[in-house]
């Protein structure tokens, strides 16, 4: 082998390589061939109740958590009229920095109503850091179908226990028609 | 710090295996801790008296069957205590209880505002098993008091005991027995305490949490920052808990000399004034005669221009919430810049003799008598002074004292007030302005503590009285004000004819040394003795003055809101440094924007004459203390003052030596009202304007009534439950009128607390001729 020339043995390699199958992934054009893992840690979901409330409860314990300190939770009081959550509390303010976020999942861990979790979604790059602080509004899941976006009232009958419980399935015609009311004092301005 | 000398009997146990020597009397719990052992405990508070009610706190003792509860076992010679350490019967009982404990417990820490924070948390987690062999159904309540969650209590009778032996209020009560065990309130008695905050913070569970700060942090969030309580002069050490540049809630700090770790309501709750409504730019009045906004350059030089061009006519009112520092710049100010000794923080009613009792007997006096000494006295005499509505730590340390049954306390006072039965005073009713026979007539000694309240300025002959009684029977005197700036605008000098630390304008020598320190010429310093506040204020309505730079004043203090109104008025020129728009905003020429309390460092002087330095606990406002915005005025009129930081300040205060000429003690005497006088003081809680934006504190305060004597009711054909009127030549105040155990011929009303604007309605002082009428229609 050591009476090859070095050059002959340089090109081999080059050579060789021209027969192997390519690694190379086409990214973003055919990103679908290869999603990532289930149980890839993405850009951070807030789930709601079957009805559409929040299961958030502002309780902080996520913010606790975080190794980098990317959470911020305010909580405040849910009222009779802008009930948020089921029970007497729920998140205000809800920001996670991107910036400082290392993706760890320690945060969706200790959430206690499972209100925390994390998507596949990685695409999280953009061009301010302003808009890498993700409010509540960018975090909040999408509304299903049978939900209806908070603030409303729980449904009728019900307690906060019903909610952990499984007991709720969908949103009630009560439930929608005060979101539906509640968005025609708002478009009208009137009360 | 006082050192007591007594010796102190020892005694001799083990725990855990150590030998330890601990005074006799000592808790087995407090013997622990000083070998670094920690005994799980709910219901132990070293202030409180035993009551062995949670059993969290069991050990061995070698001898005894059963674990017994070390926070009400006081130690024995000889005794071999074991705590979870070196026992397993230990370890295990505290498991057994921390398991019941739990039981019914909700375990709702995700909304609880005490997670994080808990006692309960950390004790299950160090001294409780990691699962519950509970599986049926917890307890649940209703809920009927908004912050109580009484299913989280742990039935340890903090709040309770609080209530009943430190308060003395019985606002909090056990109720029921066994799982139903609660607290709870009862019906047919008020909540009513100035001290329910303190409950909220002893509560080792969240059973009992505050309004204000519901579900709006967590410990972690907070950075906490030790400050001096701004709102009277009791000088309660608080710590101030910041999120991002706000305060979130205010708690008792433990300072065993002062406050030890209680605190007052208004102190805790009354913070909004720091977040809303605030000032933020200077404002300048323009020609059009609207104030608009201007930048500091151009405010600074229109306030230094205007004040130059009235050289010679200006005088300066400087209310009594400020830092002894800012105080100190204020008066330096006045006497170094302006060249006038027209200066005066006495917003509230004075006199001549209360000029020459402060000059005399408090400033530069250093640290009086303390609370340890009113702990310790046999005989507390209270004159115009009301404990509990005027520096609550008084009250406190008082019924401590009392409880103890070696001090007695008596009041020269309009009536009985709840604040006297905890202290169970005797009461010497007295009609307001006749306090000067009440107290000459008390036969007093050396181990009697005589306390002052700031309305005995409105009595002629008092502070004389009160001087000379101290003088003859050796007993000691203290002056107790209300504001927490008080002693040390005292201190520095915010008075005329006074110098820093006590010494007298017209003493040549001081005078020298003070245009020294403030590196002036000597003949820039006025000569004579200046005019009051009330004098001040005479003198601008009939417009002899050409311009007045006022801070901090809240014109409803002042004796009568109308005429100092008209004062501003017909002053030409008006600069005033605000912390929020006031009237006075309206008048003045040029607003400039200053810090408050929690957004500077700086030192109040308590009524003890104990300074209480604190650092700046908002940083993120960037406001600038009164002494950097008249350090900027000056520059601006060319007398450079330096920085004036809190440092230079402080450092400036403290080259005042104490004064070899001190201003004659007064010599005043009594002139008795003839006719029927008012007695008023302000409650804790009423409408004072640090006070706004808090309603749950504003819920607390007492009820706004006129209080009198049956008979003299009788004499004006009231009866209780009647509107009166009570009148002066200046207007009338329509109350309910409520029947008090005190003296004939006086009637009393809360100063400033809801339809009683005593100053802004009667423009009247304590001891002052009121007529009363039934009446005002029903
Ligand atoms: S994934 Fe980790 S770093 Fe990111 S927010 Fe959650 S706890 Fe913080
Ligand atoms: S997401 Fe979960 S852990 Fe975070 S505040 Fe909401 S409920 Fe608490
Ligand atoms: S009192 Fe303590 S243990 Fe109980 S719910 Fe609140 S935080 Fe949790
Ligand atoms: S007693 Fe006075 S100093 Fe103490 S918290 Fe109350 S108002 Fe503040
Ligand atoms: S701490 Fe000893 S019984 Fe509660």
């Amino acid at each position: 082998m050591s009476r090859v020339p070095q050059i002959v043995r340089g090109f081999w390699v080059t050579f060789s390589t021209m027969f192997k199958k390519p690694n190379t992934e086409n990214y973003p054009e055919q990103k679908d061939k290869y999603p990532p893992k289930p149980r890839f840690h993405g850009r951070h979901q807030l789930n709601r109740h079957p009805d559409g409330l929040e299961k958030c409860i502002g309780c902080e314990l996520c913010a606790w958590a975080c190794p980098a300190d990317a959470i911020l939770v305010e909580g405040a009081d849910n009222t009779e009229e802008e009930r948020f959550s089921p029970g007497e509390r729920y998140g205000r303010v809800y920001q996670i920095n991107y910036l400082r976020c290392i993706f760890c999942g320690l945060c969706i861990e200790v959430c206690p109503t499972r209100a925390l979790t994390m998507t596949n979604e990685f695409e999280l790059a953009d061009q301010t850091r302003e808009s890498l602080i993700f409010e509540k509004q960018d975090l909040l899941g999408p509304l299903m179908p049978n939900m209806v976006a908070a603030p409303h009232s729980m449904v009728e009958g019900t307690s906060e226990r019903d909610y952990y419980q499984g007991k709720i399935s969908r949103a009630t015609d009560a439930q929608i028609a005060e979101v539906a009311a509640r968005a025609g004092i708002n478009a009208n301005g009137q009360v | 710090m006082t050192i007591d000398n007594t010796p102190v009997e020892l005694v001799t146990l083990t725990i855990d295996d150590i030998e330890v020597q601990v005074p006799k009397g000592t808790l087995i719990i407090r013997a622990a801790e000083q070998l670094g052992v920690q005994v799980p405990r709910f219901c132990d508070h070293p202030l409180l008296d035993p009551v062995a009610a949670c059993r969290a706190c069991l050990v061995e003792i070698e001898g005894q069957a059963k674990p017994q509860p070390s926070c009400a076992m006081t130690v024995a010679e000889g005794m071999k205590v074991r705590t979870q350490v070196s026992s397993v019967m230990a370890d295990e009982a505290q498991k057994g209880v921390m398991e019941f404990l739990l039981i019914n417990h909700p375990l709702d820490c995700p909304v609880c505002d005490k997670g994080g924070e808990c006692p309960l948390q950390n004790q299950a987690m160090t001294n409780g098993r990691g699962e519950s062999r509970f599986d049926g159904e917890k307890r649940e309540f209703e809920k009927p008091i908004n912050v109580s969650d009484r299913e989280r209590c742990v039935s340890c009778a903090r709040c309770t005991r609080f209530a009943d032996q430190v308060a003395g209020d019985p606002m909090i009560a056990l109720l029921e027995r066994g799982s139903q065990q609660q607290v709870g309130i009862s019906d047919d008695q008020p909540f009513d305490s100035y001290f329910s905050g303190n409950t909220i913070q002893i509560c080792p569970v969240g059973a009992l949490t505050s309004a204000k700060y519901r579900f709006r942090s967590r410990p972690f969030d907070l950075v906490s920052v030790p400050t001096t309580c701004e709102h009277c002069a009791s000088g309660c050490s608080l710590r101030t808990d910041i999120r991002r540049g706000n305060v979130m809630r205010r708690l008792a700090w433990d300072d065993p000399q002062v406050n030890e770790e209680w605190n007052c309501d208004k102190g805790r709750f009354a913070f909004p004034y720091v977040q809303e409504g605030r000032l933020n730019q200077p404002l300048v009045r323009g020609e059009d005669g609207l104030l608009h906004p201007a930048s500091w350059t151009e405010a600074i030089d229109v306030a230094a221009k205007g004040l130059a061009a009235a050289s010679g006519a200006t005088a300066v009112l400087a209310g009594g919430r400020h830092t002894v520092e800012d105080a100190y710049a204020i008066s330096k100010f006045a006497r170094a810049v302006l060249g006038t000794d027209d200066v005066d923080f006495r917003s509230r009613p004075h006199s001549t003799e209360e000029t020459q009792f402060l000059s005399s007997v408090v400033a530069g006096s250093g640290l009086g008598v303390t609370y340890a000494d009113l702990e310790k006295a046999a005989h507390v005499v209270l004159v115009a002074f009301e404990p509990e509505d005027e520096s609550p730590m008084i009250q406190l340390r008082l019924r401590k004292a009392v409880r103890r049954g070696r001090t007695k306390v008596t009041a020269i006072t309009s009536h009985v007030t709840s604040g006297n039965k905890k202290l169970n005073a005797t009461v010497i009713a007295t009609a307001a302005g006749h306090e000067v026979s009440a107290l000459s007539e008390l036969a007093l000694d050396a181990n009697t503590i005589i306390l002052v309240g700031e309305r005995a300025a409105s009595v002629t002959g008092l502070l004389t009285a009160a001087t000379k009684k101290a003088k003859e029977s050796g007993a000691k005197l203290a002056w107790v004000p209300r504001r927490a700036g008080d002693r040390g605008a005292v201190d520095a000098g915010l008075l005329p004819g006074l110098l820093p630390n006590g010494n007298s304008l017209t003493d040549s020598s001081a005078r020298e040394k003070a245009a020294d320190i403030w590196n002036v010429e000597n003949n820039t310093l006025p000569f004579a003795a200046g005019r009051d506040f009330g004098a001040i204020v005479h003198a601008a309505v009939n417009g002899e003055l050409k311009a007045l730079l006022i801070t901090s004043v809240d014109v409803e203090d002042t004796q009568h809101s109308a005429s100092t109104l008209q004062a501003i008025e017909n002053t030409p020129f008006v600069v005033s440094l605000e912390i929020r728009p006031s009237s006075i905003t309206e008048l003045a020429n040029v607003v400039l924007p200053v810090a408050v309390v929690t957004e500077k460092s700086g030192t109040f002087i308590d009524w003890e004459g104990r300074p209480r330095n604190f650092g700046q606990a908002i940083r993120e406002h960037n406001k600038l203390t009164d002494g950097r915005v008249l350090a900027m005025i000056a520059d601006a009129m060319d007398v450079l003052l330096g920085q004036q930081d809190v440092a230079q300040l402080r450092a400036e205060l403290a080259q005042f030596a104490a004064p070899t000429n001190r201003v004659d003690a007064p010599s005043h005497g009594a002139d008795v009202p003839n006719g029927l006088t008012l007695s008023t003081w302000n409650q804790l809680i009423d409408d004072g304007a640090l006070q706004e934006g808090e309603p749950f504190l504003a819920a607390t305060s007492r009820n706004v009534i006129a209080g009198l004597n049956s008979k003299t009711a009788a004499a004006h054909s009231i009866a209780e439950g009647d509107l009166i009127e009570i009148s002066t030549s200046l207007g009338s105040i329509t109350v309910e009128a409520i029947f008090v155990d005190g003296a004939e011929n006086t009637v009393w009303l809360p100063t400033n607390s809801g339809e009683s604007k005593v100053r802004t309605n009667l423009g009247a002082a304590h001891g002052n001729i009121v007529t009363i009428k039934r009446g005002g229609g029903q």
